[in-house]
């Protein structure tokens, strides 16, 4: 890389060409604040906080966008551009409602961050502030244009990085909004409720739909049973809402936590995990031997089974049957369990704590339902967990940990991986091999099908056979990988598709980014994952076949992977939705 | 009768209004009666540019100028003119005589004489339906001859020599431009004709589509043989229907007469064209926001660089140049840079069109060389001020430029001395104003409108002009408080260095350039509650004059009941119960009433 010398507020610098100024800057430790900037989104130019001075050019630059050249002369810190700066950041909040000690964000806002470093201390310019109402219809994401700062993070990423293009902007000058085609109600939208705008918005025009005021009632009422389960990516990323660094893994204190919190059991995804295992590898054999579409897909993800059905209904038969392990869970404590403790399933509250708001989604399907019931009666999210662990005055960080209850507590380390993406094909084919060879997979890490890469591809040899499996995470990347498998249908055999960047870790549902974070950030992502992978290694038993409580069940209650109790409590069919505002692939611009 | 006639109709916006279509059916009409239809070819012209005497009719041979022409007046013409062959005095145009070379002599009309017509050489003289007419005067000769005579970095030479400049508003120089997109190394390149005019009152562009649409397309040619291109699109607005049809026409002939398309006249250039409509957003005829919207996404600004001449329209090396621009491009290859570079400033060469405006007796559409001082614009061309009124700004630039005071009406017309005393060229628009208008309620009138047509994308812009606005309100509503106008240039500064695109960039300025030079009239708004043009209609009182004859009218529409008197006798009105409605002063018969 060529270097160029520039000056940096009249300090020389030697810095690499063909970069912009603010990742020039950066790199010298000079952060110039920023809103609309996202590192993994196209350069928008749009809030203009960024701005710096030129030496030569008229008008200020945004450091985001422009390139840095030889011998330009940067001022980022000036008296002028504190200024310009300062009011910028005062337009905004002058169109921003004064509510942040009411604010969902309160404390985790980029907003409030930045007018605090912006020195605001009085308005100058304040008028007419927007007025819209909420859109509280979507059963996952609340939209709310009134904190919207059009920064249009949200709708990059709906479309650059997810591919579902819900979100875009209307109207004009101060009437601008971010909103669904057509302005629908945004559960009639495209909207795939992964809540990746959530992540990304820098304030709180998008959150999930809160159900914490819904669960206090039931946790108060003796006469039910409330049961828990915890997805395993909750206890990779809970402990970041309490300043924690990434990566640390709270699950023994978020267990004593929730029972802290009223809880009569705690039980683990994980476990279910690993009952999804046994029956999605043994469907994969199935179809491997004829009885079926290849390649098998995966369907954990709930956002991804909503865009399945939406923009890729040529796929449904290729989409395994096997309900989420949420919802697995769901559907064994209302039956298996709920006989074994002798209640009836009706009184049984059953709630998921998920990185995940399509999961909120997921749980309200009607096909899911078990009996009539629903699985699961209530999904929150790690975010709503955190709050209400916190609400509670309970002491996370320091508390003793404790264990997941019996019979649906225990988990193998395959179940402990889902949270990641290429974790599911992993687990599965740590079982799927053993199934069909009866031999045990020695090598167990798959290295090729772990890690960020947006579409990641490995291959496994079964007697002689070479399985080719792929694993793509994040909606767009997953559109990708089915066009190639449009145009090569016997490419693989197997794949897997997590619909949020990074997979369950960086769900829509997770802690916001810290103030020294930026929202998906790669390296918080791998630290998640890694912890993830840590309670994988450190467990004796790393395969779902192993699970002797999963062994249990089989016995007592589902007889064998695929039986007909399996097909009906277990197992489910996805079917074709057209919502308004699709647009048709060949005219869609890109 | 031996002599074969013709009779152009202006069918411009204005004249249009001023109902010429009717005009043509009674022209038809008459010529039935008479037998005169096989002698007789009736030509729609586009706009002539002399808006305020329409509608116009030229009959030719002779270029006889009839203007204001009314249905009654049909017979007239027809009978005196065509039968007796007897110009009817009384409706034809006439002033001093002069020549130029581009315009024949249209009538003796000195509206016409100071102007220079290379952009407009054809509108008004052919039948912009008519291909035959376009090559009748060298039309496709420039293109033909590039196409035989020149290699494509050749005419990016003579165009750079010829020291064009963009006409769309910056003046950024054509020439570079070209040369930047030959440049680039891409098999495929586009160019795009601007022609989403959106500057209000402007129709500059709309008029050079409509009277001469294959000036535009033989400049698109040239043009992307110099760079390289096969593709061309005309951006232009759906509200222009007529310029829409007109190019189609004008795109189908130039393709069965070989003009466009494979290998263009035998050489092994081949070019199209394909007009894309705009739904008429200001800010899509700032150029990123054209090419998004060209591509189908929602138009809005993107920060450059990348410019268009490397990444434009679908990521290839775009040449985009204003409907202006392109119509220079022939006469600049015909008659040489040499040539056109005779004419204008040092720094400005060529004509700018320009949409004459406002109050002022010579309305309409002009063309006039760099260089002439706005003085003469005004005065010589535009026939100075009506009702004896006493001239007080001249705006130019549109929304975008800034409002001139007495002072600077010497200066010459070019990019940079119009910069320099804080407006801009613009696209063309000139609206002259009196001393009955307000000067802040004209900044809050541009304002109101780039505040309405910015495109929501960045902050300053958005918010900035929101706020800009609101204040202006307030001050001509008598709410303005101390530290409103520091509020306005801080606001105003900001807006003009921070903003992403041009539009924002320039949306202060209407502001800040009355600011300078109209300043006192902010403050009397806002220490004295007044508004000396009595136009801020909450500033105003009313007192009733002893011409008051006691008819009771006043009294009767006073909605506060504000008027106290009986019948024929002298009025008040209580300016404490005042609410300054105004509809006393509508009502009285006796001009009684004064506004004060």
């Amino acid at each position: 890389m060529k270097k160029i010398k520039i000056t940096i507020n009249d300090k020389p610098y030697e810095v690499d060409d063909g970069q912009t100024i603010m990742q020039a800057a950066d790199k010298l430790g000079f952060r110039i604040p920023r809103l609309c900037y996202h590192p993994k989104l196209s350069i928008e130019g749009a809030c203009r906080v960024c701005i710096v001075q030129v030496e030569g050019m008229r008008n200020y630059v945004a450091s985001c966008a422009y390139p840095v050249s030889g011998g330009m002369k940067i001022q980022t810190n000036t008296e002028e551009i504190r200024q310009a700066r300062r009011d910028i950041v005062e337009l905004i909040l002058d169109n921003h409602p004064e509510d942040c000690h009411t604010c969902e964000r309160d404390g985790v806002c980029e907003l409030q961050r930045l007018a605090h470093l912006t020195g605001m201390r009085h308005r100058h310019f304040e008028g007419e502030k927007k007025h819209y109402d909420k859109d509280l219809s979507s059963s996952s994401v609340v939209r709310d244009p009134n904190k919207c700062v059009l920064c249009g993070r949200c709708v990059r990423l709906c479309s650059e990085v997810q591919n579902v293009f819900a979100l875009g902007h209307a109207h004009r000058g101060f009437r601008t909004v971010v909103v669904p085609a057509y302005n629908m109600p945004f559960k009639d939208s495209v909207c795939t409720a992964c809540g990746q705008c959530i992540n990304v918005c820098p304030t709180a025009a998008f959150v999930e739909k809160n159900f914490t005021q819904e669960l206090y009632p039931k946790m108060g009422d003796t006469s039910l049973i409330k049961i828990a389960q915890v997805a395993p990516s909750v206890r990779a990323a809970i402990g970041e809402a309490f300043g924690l660094e990434p990566g640390r893994t709270m699950e023994l204190q978020t267990v004593a936590a929730l029972r802290r919190l009223g809880f009569d059991y705690v039980f683990d995804t994980q476990f279910s995990a690993d009952l999804t295992i046994m029956e999605e590898a043994s469907e994969f054999l199935e179809r491997l031997q004829g009885k079926g579409k290849l390649p098998m897909i995966t369907s954990c993800s709930s956002a991804w089974m909503k865009c399945v059905e939406q923009f890729h209904p040529d796929f449904l038969e290729n989409i395994s049957t096997c309900k989420s392990p949420m919802s697995m869970m769901g559907a064994i404590i209302r039956t298996y369990f709920a006989e074994k403790i002798k209640k009836r399933p009706e009184d049984i509250v059953s709630v998921a704590v998920m990185c995940c708001t399509a999961k909120k989604y997921e749980a309200a399907r009607p096909e899911l339902m078990v009996n009539g019931l629903p699985g699961v009666d209530m999904v929150i999210t790690t975010r709503e967990i955190a709050w209400m662990i916190k609400s509670a005055g309970i002491d996370f960080v320091n508390i003793k940990g404790e264990n997941f209850d019996e019979p649906l507590g225990l988990s193998s380390g395959a179940g402990a991986i889902f949270g990641t993406t290429g974790g599911v094909m992993e687990a599965a084919l740590r079982t799927a091999y053993e199934l069909y060879t009866g031999e045990t997979l020695m090598d167990i890490e798959i290295q090729d099908i772990r890690g960020l890469k947006g579409v990641k591809v490995g291959k496994v040899v079964m007697d002689g056979k070479e399985i080719r499996v792929a694993v793509a995470h994040g909606l767009g990347n997953a559109s990708k990988l089915l066009d190639e498998v449009r145009r090569d249908p016997n490419k693989y055999h197997f794949i897997e598709i997590m619909g949020c960047p990074g997979g369950c870790v960086g769900g829509g549902g997770q802690p916001y980014a810290g103030s020294n974070s930026i929202p998906l950030d790669e390296e918080c992502l791998k630290k998640r994952a890694e912890a993830l992978y840590g309670l994988d290694r450190s467990k004796t038993i790393r395969r779902s076949h192993q699970n002797p409580d999963i062994q249990r069940i089989y016995k007592e209650f589902l007889g064998r992977p695929l039986s007909a109790t399996a097909h009906r409590i277990l197992h489910t069919h996805y079917q074709a939705k057209k919502p308004c505002g699709i647009i048709p692939r060949e005219l869609q611009v890109r | 009768m031996s002599r074969k006639y013709s009779i152009t109709i202006c069918d411009g916006p204005t004249c249009l209004h001023k109902k010429s279509k009717e005009l043509e059916s009674a022209i038809e009409q008459c010529l039935k009666e008479h037998a005169l239809t096989d002698k007789v070819r009736i030509n729609l012209s586009g706009c002539l540019g002399m808006c305020g005497k329409g509608p116009i009719l030229i009959v030719k041979p002779g270029y006889t100028i009839y203007g204001s022409v009314t249905l009654g007046d049909v017979a007239e013409i027809i009978e005196k003119h065509i039968i007796k062959k007897k110009p009817v005095a009384r409706l034809a145009i006439e002033e001093d005589h002069l020549y130029n070379r581009f315009f024949r002599i249209f009538g003796d009309v000195n509206f016409f004489g100071k102007q220079l017509r290379i952009v407009l050489r054809n509108c008004g003289i052919i039948d912009p339906e008519s291909i035959d007419d376009y090559l009748s005067v060298r039309g496709y000769e420039a293109l033909a001859y590039v196409l035989t005579q020149m290699k494509p970095l050749d005419v990016v030479e003579e165009v750079k020599k010829s020291g064009l400049r963009g006409r769309g508003g910056a003046g950024f120089p054509t020439g570079i431009k070209w040369q930047l997109t030959a440049r680039e190394k891409n098999s495929e390149k586009f160019v795009i004709c601007n022609a989403d005019e959106g500057d209000p009152g402007a129709f500059m562009d709309r008029s050079t589509i409509e009277g001469d649409p294959h000036s535009v397309i033989e400049g698109m040619c040239v043009g992307g043989y110099a760079v390289g291109a096969q593709k061309g699109f005309i951006y232009i607005r759906a509200e222009y229907p007529l310029a829409i049809k007109r190019l189609e026409k004008a795109i189908a002939d130039a393709k069965a007469e070989g003009f466009l398309g494979d290998k263009i006249m035998g050489s092994d250039f081949s070019f199209d064209i394909e007009i894309r409509l705009g739904a008429g957003a200001f800010v899509c005829g700032e150029e990123t926001a054209l090419i998004h919207s060209i591509e189908g996404h929602r138009g809005m600004p993107r920060p450059r660089p990348p410019y268009p001449s490397v990444q434009g329209v679908f990521n290839k090396p775009t040449l985009i140049n204003n409907v202006e621009t392109w119509a220079n491009i022939p006469v600049i290859i015909l008659d040489g840079a040499e040539w056109f570079k005779s004419i204008g400033t040092e720094k400005s060469k060529g004509t700018k069109v320009f949409a004459l405006a406002g109050k002022i007796k010579n309305t309409g559409l002009i063309e006039v060389p760099m260089g002439i001082t706005l003085r003469s614009i005004i005065y010589d061309i535009g026939g100075g001020i009506p009702n004896n009124k006493k001239f007080k700004a001249l705006q130019t630039g549109g929304p975008s430029g800034g409002c001139l005071s007495e002072e600077y009406l010497d200066t010459k017309i070019d990019y940079e001395s119009l910069a320099k005393v804080g407006s801009i060229m613009g696209s063309g628009g000139m609206i002259v104003l009196d001393e009955d208008t307000c000067m802040v309620n004209i900044a809050k009138f541009f304002l109101e409108f780039t505040e309405n047509e910015s495109c929501g994308k960045c902050a300053p812009c958005r918010e900035g002009t929101k706020r800009m606005l609101e204040i202006l309100t307030r001050i001509t509503e008598g709410k303005g408080e101390e530290g409103d106008i520091n509020k306005l240039q801080r606001l105003g500064k900001l807006i003009q260095k921070a903003s992403l695109c041009g539009l924002g960039q320039s949306a202060p300025n209407p502001v800040l350039s009355t600011l300078k030079n109209f300043r006192s009239e902010y403050e009397e708004h806002i220490k004295e509650k007044k508004c000396r043009a009595k136009v801020c209609s909450t500033l105003l009182g009313y007192e009733i004059s002893e011409k008051c004859i006691g008819c009771t009218a006043c009294k009767k529409v006073c909605p506060t009941g504000a008027i106290a008197g009986i019948q024929k006798s002298l009025h008040v009105i209580d300016q404490s119960k005042c609410i300054r409605c105004g509809a006393c002063f509508e009502a009285c018969k006796f001009n009684a009433i004064k506004r004060i």
